[in-house]
């Protein structure tokens, strides 16, 4: 890593805005997600808009994975070396005396996001790429939410889901403010840290409430 | 009281290091935690024995050379204090207490619980001052007008005694309070945006050379802290960087 991204700071800033901008995708996906819990025509045509429309497929699309790559191969780099620069530990050292859980233990959080990533991908997006793009199956825009349906039918998925969203909200938790007070924006640290302590609860808690509701009414 | 302790020794550098355990008895609770270590090494050399080596020097709360990990946490448990200033009486009868060196790859141990702090000095060299002409047309400080606000946060951050504790309690040890507290107290005054941009890049540089690990805004240097200062002075060291290299 040379240049501008040598700096430790340089750093914690690509982090944090690539935390943003998975922040504002994960409200996006959220909000499409929702609409199954009302509507099946509805969410039905907001997929099939998401799933053909060229720009969401062939620029937001490659820039999102690109985010999530880079946020975790980012934060992977980051932890080796925050763990090497101090080679000798303590015999007793009391994290919990100074910070919080969350904001010790992102790598840990993250790790197990980064495995419901795989979970999520093998469910969702390797089979639609399949479809669209290797077998070239016919589009049938009213497909999607039977699928949403199908896969949550499985007791072990909804579970794994919802654990990987509890510690998705422990990550937001500490994320968002600490996004904002990495790109230097500390002049609206209470309002940050109040919108952040809600945006971490309501986002992983309305993907739990979707997971749940089709499980218990397919 | 009759205490437990478990004390990092190590002979120089190159030594591995170990926890030695001793035993100190009638220890009052109106000793500062330095003198209570003061007792021991005066038992140890009765006995002949190496006393433990620890920095301290004002032992007024000032000067910032005392430091010391103490079960767990920079100065101890107590709030806002140095080590000088940590006082028995927050420890209870039969207690034990682990007491080793602030550790970070950039803190080398010299001797037990010295370490070596001289890379907070070479980060200060390579920018922490503001270069001022001594032609002896110099003009007076208290001519130029400050806010009463921004003088305030200035010294504030001025206040930054350097003893380390925020590279200590971070889990990356991480520098970045120090660095952002020597950036801020110049950055908020008209005299020190002259060299705003090449002090900030030049003493961020630095302290990536150190070794000293990214900050993750864990906020544990802020707790530790023994003058307070604030991690709001991060997210303006974390401004200057940007504004000075974009």
């Amino acid at each position: 890593m040379s240049g501008f991204l040598s700096s430790s700071i340089a750093r914690k800033v690509a982090m944090a805005l690539s935390a943003l901008f998975l922040i504002i995708f994960l409200l996006i996906h959220l909000t499409v997600n929702i609409t199954s819990l009302f509507s099946e025509n509805v969410f039905n045509e907001l997929s099939h808009f998401m799933g053909t429309n060229f720009l969401v497929q062939f620029l937001m699309q490659p820039i999102l994975i690109f985010g999530v790559v880079f946020h975790f191969v980012m934060g992977f780099v980051l932890e080796l070396k925050n763990r090497g620069s101090r080679s000798v530990k303590y015999v007793k050292y009391n994290g919990a005396a100074n910070a919080s859980w969350m904001s010790r233990n992102m790598a840990i959080s993250g790790g197990v996001i980064l495995a419901f990533l795989v979970l999520h991908f093998i469910d969702f997006w390797f089979p639609e790429m399949n479809y669209k793009y290797i077998e070239f199956l016919p589009e049938d825009p009213t497909r999607y939410f039977a699928e949403l349906q199908h896969k949550f039918t499985n007791p072990l998925r909804v579970g794994a889901y919802v654990i990987a969203f509890v510690l998705l909200a422990l990550h937001l938790l500490h994320g968002f403010q600490s996004a904002f007070q990495s790109i230097g924006l500390n002049k609206y640290t209470k309002c940050v840290k109040t919108l952040g302590k809600i945006y971490a609860i309501a986002i992983p808690a309305g993907f739990i409430i979707i997971a749940l509701f089709h499980y218990f009414n397919h | 009281m009759n205490l437990t302790l478990k004390i990092w020794r190590q002979k120089g550098p190159q030594d591995k290091g170990r926890m030695v355990e001793y035993k100190v008895t009638d220890i009052s609770e109106h000793m500062s935690f330095l003198e209570m270590m003061d007792v021991l090494n005066e038992s140890l050399v009765a006995k002949d024995e190496e006393p433990i080596a620890f920095d301290h020097d004002c032992r007024e709360g000032i000067c910032g050379m005392c430091s010391l990990q103490i079960n767990g946490e920079a100065h101890g448990p107590d709030r806002g204090i140095t080590t000088c200033q940590l006082h028995m009486r927050m420890f209870k009868d039969g207690d034990t207490i682990y007491i080793e060196p602030f550790r970070a790859n950039a803190f080398p141990v010299i001797k037990d619980l010295v370490v070596d702090r001289m890379a907070f000095e070479r980060i200060q060299q390579a920018g922490g001052y503001i270069s001022v002409n001594t032609s002896g047309n110099t003009q007076d400080a208290n001519s130029i007008p400050i806010s009463k606000h921004n003088a305030d946060l200035s010294m504030d951050a001025a206040s930054c005694i350097g003893c380390g504790a925020c590279v200590a309690s971070c889990k990356n040890s991480s520098a970045m309070l120090f660095v952002a507290a020597k950036v801020s107290q110049f950055a908020l005054l008209p005299q020190g945006k002259v060299e705003a941009k090449e002090r900030v890049k030049n003493m961020v540089f630095q302290m990536d050379l150190e070794g000293f690990g990214n900050c993750t805004n864990t906020g544990a240097c802020e707790i530790e802290c023994p003058k307070g200062i604030s991690i709001e002075n991060i997210a303006r060291l974390n401004r200057e960087y940007l504004a000075a290299t974009i």
